[in-house]
């Protein structure tokens, strides 16, 4: 009861706390996407390559959100910007590189080649190929690379609070300095709540970017 | 230029990339002082949480290896059909959850300390881990399974002979998963009071103290990376090679 008392009450914050969240999340996500999709497609050019940057990115990905922030806070504080936004959206466009050039990488590499052929022989050039045949039919691939990307740095924003990005963690750490179980349960559910509707969010989307003939 | 050519350029210009920033790392931390925050300030702190931190670590995530491959094989079987949809649901909004959050929520039910760390510990590692036991199975082709029952086997047989030798590398893929989650999520154990690497990170951000902060931050890096290389290679070596992309 009280905690629904405290949720109706903050409810400016919250809010305003989501919002952060997002906009870490979604400007991280979205130059990712930047990097990775031309990363992902590149590659698709030399098997040795493809092995050496999906490694890397694997790497990137196994170290802990908090280590990585305590690594990075050195790096960037020599030009004045060790805490807070911008080590965050680092942080998140780091481990969104793996999910993202993975898929970006699989779904070219495993286009029909009939196809590829059919397209070369109605006479396009390599660029229409890619820009008309092989990204529309990877779009979907890709997708889910970008949701796993999002779900998972949802809950890498919220550990930022600890490097002062604010976001939907700071309920959390403040709940738990302060012992205070409506703070605690009010962040853990927002974050929570803002992962599902992003993770169901992106299927819509992703259903719909498929071309029609796949669907 | 040749595509040869091009690539010794390439690899000389990678190379020479490489010892250049090992050799402004080495800088950047001797200025820090951080060989000296490392190997002697810190040295007795790090070596005592490293111990408390892979404690956290082999309890929740060995229980979460214990626990959740059974049930993913048990929510496999033909008799739970019925049923495993409906829980996968469940797991899979499950696998959604920020790790802090499941913190947050095991802190405000269970109070502070050990148990609640590890208990969110290992419900956050065992949803990939039952997640991925169960696609694994389920993904093994129904014509090795007819194969199998023609050949008579007993339900038993067809489990351990057919159907985890062949979800093997899909089950090792969840563990993985799940045991980068646990690694990744035990520094925060330090915040509900689970001890660990996390109390040299977390209180080395709030006092501005880079050395303490490196001093956690280094080793639980290093672990992380070191598991999964083990983790890896157990899988490349334990799947049989019909089945083992990676071999």
């Amino acid at each position: 009861m009280e905690i629904i008392q405290f949720i109706i009450a903050n409810m400016d914050l919250i809010g305003e706390r989501a919002l952060e969240h997002l906009t870490i999340v979604s400007v991280a996500v979205g130059s990712a996407i930047l990097t990775g999709v031309p990363i992902g497609i590149a590659i698709t050019q030399n098997e040795r390559a493809a092995n050496t940057v999906l490694y890397v990115a694997s790497i990137i990905i196994t170290i802990p959100s908090i280590a990585l922030f305590g690594l990075m806070i050195p790096i960037l504080s020599t030009i004045g910007y060790g805490i807070g936004f911008l080590p965050a959206v680092i942080a998140v466009l780091l481990y969104s590189q793996l999910p993202i050039i993975r898929n970006t990488y699989a779904a070219i590499k495993n286009i029909d080649p009939a196809l590829r052929e059919a397209a070369k022989g109605v006479g396009m050039t390599s660029v229409q190929r890619l820009a008309k045949v092989e990204i529309p039919l990877a779009v979907p691939v890709i997708m889910a690379g970008v949701r796993t990307a999002v779900v998972m740095n949802i809950g890498v924003t919220a550990i930022a609070t600890y490097i002062g990005a604010g976001g939907l963690g700071s309920f959390i750490s403040r709940g738990i300095s302060q012992s205070d179980p409506r703070q605690l349960i009010t962040g853990a559910l927002a974050v929570s709540l803002l992962a599902i509707i992003a993770d169901y969010g992106l299927l819509w989307i992703q259903r719909r970017l498929t071309p029609l003939g796949m669907r | 230029m040749n595509a040869a050519a091009y690539q010794g350029v390439l690899r000389r210009v990678a190379i020479f990339t490489g010892l250049f920033s090992i050799f402004l790392l080495g800088v950047v931390t001797e200025r820090m002082n951080l060989v000296v925050d490392i190997t002697q300030n810190y040295w007795d702190d790090i070596t005592y949480l490293m111990v408390e931190y892979i404690y956290l670590v082999l309890i929740s995530g060995g229980l979460a290896i214990l626990v959740g491959v059974p049930l993913g094989i048990l929510l496999s079987r033909p008799f739970m059909l019925r049923y495993s949809e409906g829980v996968m649901q469940v797991f899979n909004i499950g696998t959604t959850l920020p790790s802090l959050a499941i913190l947050a929520l095991s802190m405000s039910f269970l109070g502070i300390g050990k148990t609640p760390a590890i208990f969110a510990l290992w419900v956050a590692t065992l949803l990939p881990i039952v997640r991925n036991s169960y696609t694994g199975l389920r993904a093994v082709p129904s014509f090795l399974l007819e194969a199998a029952r023609g050949m008579g086997m007993t339900p038993g047989q067809l489990l351990l002979r057919v159907e985890i030798p062949n979800g093997l590398y899909v089950i090792f893929a969840g563990i993985r998963t799940g045991i980068a989650i646990n690694i990744g999520t035990a520094p925060l154990a330090f915040l509900i009071g689970g001890g660990g690497l996390g109390e040299l990170i977390f209180t080395g951000i709030s006092l501005n103290e880079l050395g303490m902060m490196l001093s956690g931050a280094i080793p639980v890096a290093f672990l992380a990376v070191l598991t999964d290389f083990l983790l890896g290679q157990i899988q490349r070596f334990t799947v049989s090679k019909g089945v083992n992309p990676d071999a």
